[in-house]
Parts: C-alpha cells; structure tokens; sequence
C-alpha cells in the first residue's frame, strides 16, 4: 500500500515537473517554430501549432541581411570575457569574506547586493560620458568591464556561499604544512568549490550573454553582440515576426545548447550546499 | 619606356593612395522598416559611387530614439548619420546638435522636397534632416464590405459617415469589426492616433500661454466619440492595439475600416501577406467640417551630428539616399510601389508611380497636414500629432496611458481627462513654460 502511494506520487510529481517545464520552455518553443513559418501563418488566427509548410526561407533572409558571426563573436567575448574576469576578482573577494571575515563583512556583501537594485538607466549618461573620455565607446573592452561590475555582486555572492560550506579546518591544514596564501587558493579552495564555481561561471556567462540594456546603449557597429541583432529584427510599423524570430533562435541557440550541456553541472552547483 | 611604365606605376599608387586616403566608412543608425532595409541591399552603389563605405546599425524604433538621443546629447560621435523624425529635428536642430543641410548640392534639388516635409524637419528656415520617406495616415477600408453594405466612401468623409459605415460594417457572427483603430499606450502609438483625430474635433494639447487644454470640450468630445465607436464597431481588446496588430486583424480580413500610416497601404495590398489585397480602398482622414482633417504628419529623415568626424561623407551618402537617382535605382530593382514615398514633388509628377493604387492618396494625405498650423484654434507648438518640444514624449506617454485605461474601461473619460490636465500642467510648471 505505502508503495503504491510513493508510486502515485512519483507520477504526480513528476507530471507536475513536466507541465512546468513545458510551461517555461513553452516560449522559446514557439519562438522556435515561428521561425520556420512564412509572416502570414506567423500572425494567423487561430494560431498554427505544427500544420504550416515548414521554410527556411527566414533564416536565410537573416543570414543575409546581417552578418551573424560578428555578432556572435562579440557576444562570446563579451560574456566570456566578463565572467573570466570577475570570477578572477571575486576568488580572492568571497575566500576573504568567508575564511577572514570581519566585523563589516555582512554589511559590505549587502552594500555590493544593492548595487544591483539601482535601475540602470539611472547611470547611463555618466557612464556613457565615462566610455566617451576613455575611448572605449563601442568595444569589446568596454562592455566586458562593464558587464563585469554589473554581475560581480552576484558572483562574489554566489561563491562566499559555496566557500561557506568548505570547513576551514582544510585550509588550516594546509597553511600548516606550509602552504603559502596563493598555493591554498588555487590548490586546495578552487578545486574543493569547482562546482561551486563551475555553476557562477554558467549563470554568469548566461547573464552576460542575455544583457540587453549596457550592450544596446555602449555599442554602435563594432561591438555589437547578439542583442542588438536581435533588436534589428523587432519594429514597429511592419509584421516581421517570422524574421524576428528567426533571429531570436539564432541568437539563443549558442547558450542553450552550452546550457543542455552542463544542466548537470549547473544543478549540482546550485543546490551546493542546499541540504546538509 | 621603362621611365613611361614607371611614371604611370606611380601616378596610379598616387590615385590608389589618394582614394585610399579619401575613402571612409561612416556608421549609420536606422530603423528596422522595409524601406530602410531596402537602402541597406542597395549600399553597394554607393560604395561603387563614393568609395565610402557604410557600417550600419539598425534597431527598433524607440531602441533607436533613446541610443542615438544619448550619443548626440553627449557628443558621443558614435554615428556619423542619424535616422530621426519630425519630432526631433527642430529640437535638436535648435540645440545646435545637427548640422544643417544648407550646402546640398545644385544636382540634388533641395526646392523638390515636399514643402510639409522640408518645414516639419526645419528650424527657423534652415534644413536639419534629409527626408528619406514622409508618410500620413488615411482610411484603408474594404470595398467588399462598404458595397454589402449598401454605402459609399466618400473621398474625404466626415467622422459621422464614418461612425455610421462602421456600425453598418460590424458582423460580430463573422468576426468582422467596423473599425480598427490604436489604442495603445504610448506617444507615438495610440497617443499619436488621439492627437490627430482631437485636431478635427477643435482639440488642442496648449493655448498660446501653454496652458493644458484637456478641461475643454473638444478633447471631451474627441474622447466620446472614440470610445463610443470602437465600443460600437472596435475589435474586443482595442486599448492594447497598436499599428502592428491592426495590420494583422485588417490582413485578415477582421476590419471593416482602418485609419493609420499611409506606409501601411503597401502592407495590405501585397497578396503574399494580405487575404483582402483585391478589395482595399483607400480615403482622407475624415473630419468635422471645422477645418482640420485627423491625419497626421511623419518623415523619417537623415542628419548629421554636429561634430561628426565625416562630415563630407555624410553628406553624401545623405544626397544618395535621398536623391531623385536612388527612387530610381529602388524602382529598377524592386518596382515603382516599392520606392520611398513622401519626400519629393517630383515622384508624383512621375507616371509611373501615379500608377501605384494609393500613390495619389498619399500625396493627398501629406498635402493636407500642416505641421505649423495644425489646430483649430491658434497653438504655440508645431507638429500634428505631437507638439515638437522635448518635454512632449514623456508627458503624452503618460497622458496616452490614461486614455488606454479609459478604453479599458478602468476609469471614465472625465477621470482621465482631470488626470491629463494635472499631469501635462504640472509637468510645464516644471520645465519652466507656465
């Protein structure tokens, strides 16, 4: 009896899991299949499901129109770049704060958290005047600073908690054999949290890839990444959604495919720690 | 011979260096229309002309507002061509930020520009932005469904005969609506739509002093009448319309009637996008006999950001793209409807293009809107369906997201009206106009 419960229960949830999936995967789905439609059936009402004449004739307008690998070089840069980065800065941050915290600890981690509730256009034109003076308007180095600030709050959050769970007594025993501050961060801290630091360098790469207010307003033609190819697809005056979405497709496909791969390290990552 | 080959080598490295020298790649920001998009296939003969090249960056339109509003008001010089509108262009050709267009050369016939458009993108007098094309709004109906029932369109109709043939139009067993209209949040939505249709109802945003007029009758009238007629005869859901989602339900064949963008008549007449393309009419905005007909006035233009580093090759790609030569080139590569419309007189001098079904509305439309005299009674601003000051987007935003609730049925027209007189005065004492 007690087996058949835990047996109707497993089915439930696990149909539970599934309808929430589809729900949240449903947009992208469509997204997806909009992009193999013509405009008309695209905006056609009722909506077609499966039953339209399948073309590629989006993608290939798209992949005429705009030079889709600039842009999605760019875009790896750009989130690479910045993840790489402000994981080098937030090492040493989060190993201070969890190993050798001080009285201000807590309070300086929430001052870093609520940088992050500023609106930011807000800060637009005075970093906008900012990139002018120092040349870096419209480049790859500019945006992947940029992005690197905006996004180091959560990563020095992220891996103070993953640090957190590390016993101290580890690190301890290596400094008394005699292991210096840089060999006990980089032999015995990074290897101990790479899960932990593996799902912060995912998250962050998927943020930096999905920003789309810094990289719209700091780019011209040069550093454009993927968002802007995507906004050069949206008007309007004029139904272009089949196009629209084509390239919305191409534009997520790179990370979702990154994500597809990893989902097991990004999981285990973030319920690091989770349950004790 | 040897001293002949080797002075030709050199005067040719000299004539490769020089064009080398010359030749730039100016950046160019523009929106995501079909026209636009046609100028980008067609850069090459430019190129070819000039040997300048073109990097271009296109977005959608408020994207693309706020980006290149960011760059010229900090001198970025991120763009050395700016697509802009009606609404900027007197503004920041005021603020000195555009360099003006007054040394356009012999060739390019600057007194061919369409005397509404050539004002509207003017600052006392002086040019500020090339118009790549102008458009206004007009009546799309369909010709089937005006002869089932029984009526005929007049060329110039009143709002009445457009109330009434929009009830006699309205098949809700079929899904068919009378009238589609915008009514979407937004100044350059369904705020754009009011504004021009209050102009025929004697409505005006200020009086001479700037003080807000939504305490007046007209506005209350326009209002009235909007709601009472898309009641009547609108789609379900019509205070989230916008241009887009009329041009999908008239497509589709669920609109009777449907005022907006004179670009739209292209749309709906393409049988590969529109089941009705056979059976489009098109007619004036209407009015009330007071004098002003309800339709608006836009161009999207080509300027220059004061400073720019390329100057002479932004001025020539302007004198390309907006040159009798390129409606041309549009014209042999993709068909007389395809061309640009609304920027130059001489288009509609052309035989070819009169042949086009809405040519001669269109003109007809753009003719009849006064970007400087607008309104019934005298106002301090210019524009039709905007006043082209800098405080304008912001306040008619909020005022439009008022109106929107009206049609909603969230509040009623006096609450919106009280709402929209307190927040455009308010905003004015503000800025330093009242």
């Amino acid at each position: 009896m007690a087996r058949a419960v835990t047996t109707n229960r497993k089915i439930i949830n696990t149909a539970v899991a599934w309808g929430i999936g589809l729900l949240v995967f449903f947009p992208i789905l469509w997204t997806i299949l909009t992009s193999f439609k013509t405009e008309a059936q695209a905006i056609a009402d009722p909506p077609i499901f499966l039953g339209f004449d399948w073309t590629l004739e989006n993608y290939a307008v798209v992949m005429e129109r705009s030079d889709y690998g600039k842009y999605l070089w760019n875009s790896i840069v750009i989130a690479g770049g910045s993840t790489i980065l402000g994981i080098i800065i937030a090492v040493p941050a989060a190993w201070s704060m969890a190993f050798v915290p001080s009285k201000k600890t807590k309070d300086i981690l929430l001052w870093m958290l609520s940088t992050k509730m500023l609106p930011a256009v807000g800060v637009l034109y005075p970093i906008y005047l900012l990139f002018i003076k120092m040349g870096i308007l419209d480049s790859k180095i500019g945006l992947v600073i940029v992005l690197m600030l905006i996004n180091l709050p959560i990563i020095v959050w992220m891996l103070y908690t993953y640090f957190k769970e590390i016993p101290g007594e580890i690190l301890e025993a290596a400094r008394m054999d005699g292991a210096s501050l840089k060999e006990e961060v980089i032999y015995i801290l990074t290897p101990m949290a790479i899960p932990g630091i593996a799902s912060t360098l995912l998250l962050n790469v998927i943020l930096a890839w999905n920003e789309a207010f810094w990289t719209l307003n700091l780019t011209a033609a040069k550093a454009a990444p993927l968002t802007a190819f995507i906004a050069s697809y949206s008007s309007p005056e004029g139904l272009f959604y089949a196009k629209l979405s084509a390239a919305s497709t191409m534009a997520i496909a790179p990370i979702l495919i990154l994500g597809w791969f990893s989902q097991k390290q990004l999981v285990s990552g973030l319920t690091f720690g989770a349950v004790k | 011979m040897k001293r002949t080959y080797g002075a030709l080598l050199g005067a040719c490295a000299t004539v490769a260096f020089a064009s080398a020298a010359y030749a730039e790649t100016i950046t160019i920001a523009t929106v995501n229309n079909g026209d636009m998009i046609r100028m980008q296939g067609l850069t090459d003969d430019f190129t070819a002309k000039t040997g300048h090249e073109v990097e271009w960056v296109t977005l959608e339109e408020n994207v693309l507002r706020q980006r290149v509003t960011t760059d010229i008001s900090t001198k970025g010089g991120a763009f050395d061509i700016m697509t802009i509108g009606m609404y900027e262009t007197p503004i920041w050709g005021a603020n000195g930020w555009l360099v003006p267009l007054d040394d356009l050369s012999e060739e390019y016939d600057v007194d061919d520009i369409l005397p509404a458009m050539a004002g509207g993108l003017s600052h006392d007098g002086t040019l500020y932005a090339a118009p790549f094309y102008g458009e206004s709004s007009m009546i799309m109906y369909r010709t089937d469904l005006m002869e089932k029932a029984g009526l005929e369109m007049p060329e110039a109709p009143t709002w009445s005969f457009i109330r009434e043939a929009a009830a006699a139009m309205t098949d809700r067993e079929n899904d068919i609506n009378g009238i589609c209209l915008r009514g979407k949040a937004g100044w350059g939505e369904g705020g754009a739509f009011i504004t021009a249709m209050s102009n025929s109802f004697g409505a005006r945003w200020f009086d001479m002093d700037w003080n807000a007029q939504f305490d007046t009758q007209p506005w209350k009238d326009t209002l009235e009448f909007y709601v009472g007629m898309m009641n009547e005869s609108g789609p379900a859901g019509y205070a989230t319309n916008g241009f887009n989602e009329n041009l999908s339900l008239f497509q589709q064949g669920k609109c009777g009637m449907w005022i907006d963008a004179t670009v739209a008549a292209s749309f709906v007449t393409n049988p590969n996008d529109s089941t009705v393309a056979d059976s489009v009419g098109f007619a004036l905005a209407p009015d009330t006999g007071l004098g002003k007909r309800s339709n608006w006035l836009w161009a999207w233009a080509l300027a220059i950001p004061a400073g720019s580093q390329k100057e002479d090759a932004a001025k020539q790609f302007i004198e390309w793209a907006t040159s009798k030569d390129y409606i041309e080139l549009v014209a042999e590569n993709e068909g007389w409807a395809n061309v640009p419309p609304g920027a130059r007189t001489s288009l509609y001098e052309n035989p070819n293009y009169m042949e086009v079904p809405f040519a001669q509305m269109t003109l007809d439309s753009i003719l009849s809107a006064d970007p400087n005299n607008s309104t019934v009674e005298e106002s301090p601003y210019v524009g039709v369906q905007f006043a082209a000051i800098p405080e304008f987007a912001g306040i008619a935003t909020e005022v439009s997201q008022e109106f929107s609730a009206v049609y909603a049925g969230q509040q009623s027209i006096d609450e919106a009206l009280e709402k929209a007189q307190a927040i455009t005065n308010d905003a004015m004492e503000a800025a330093g106009y009242r």
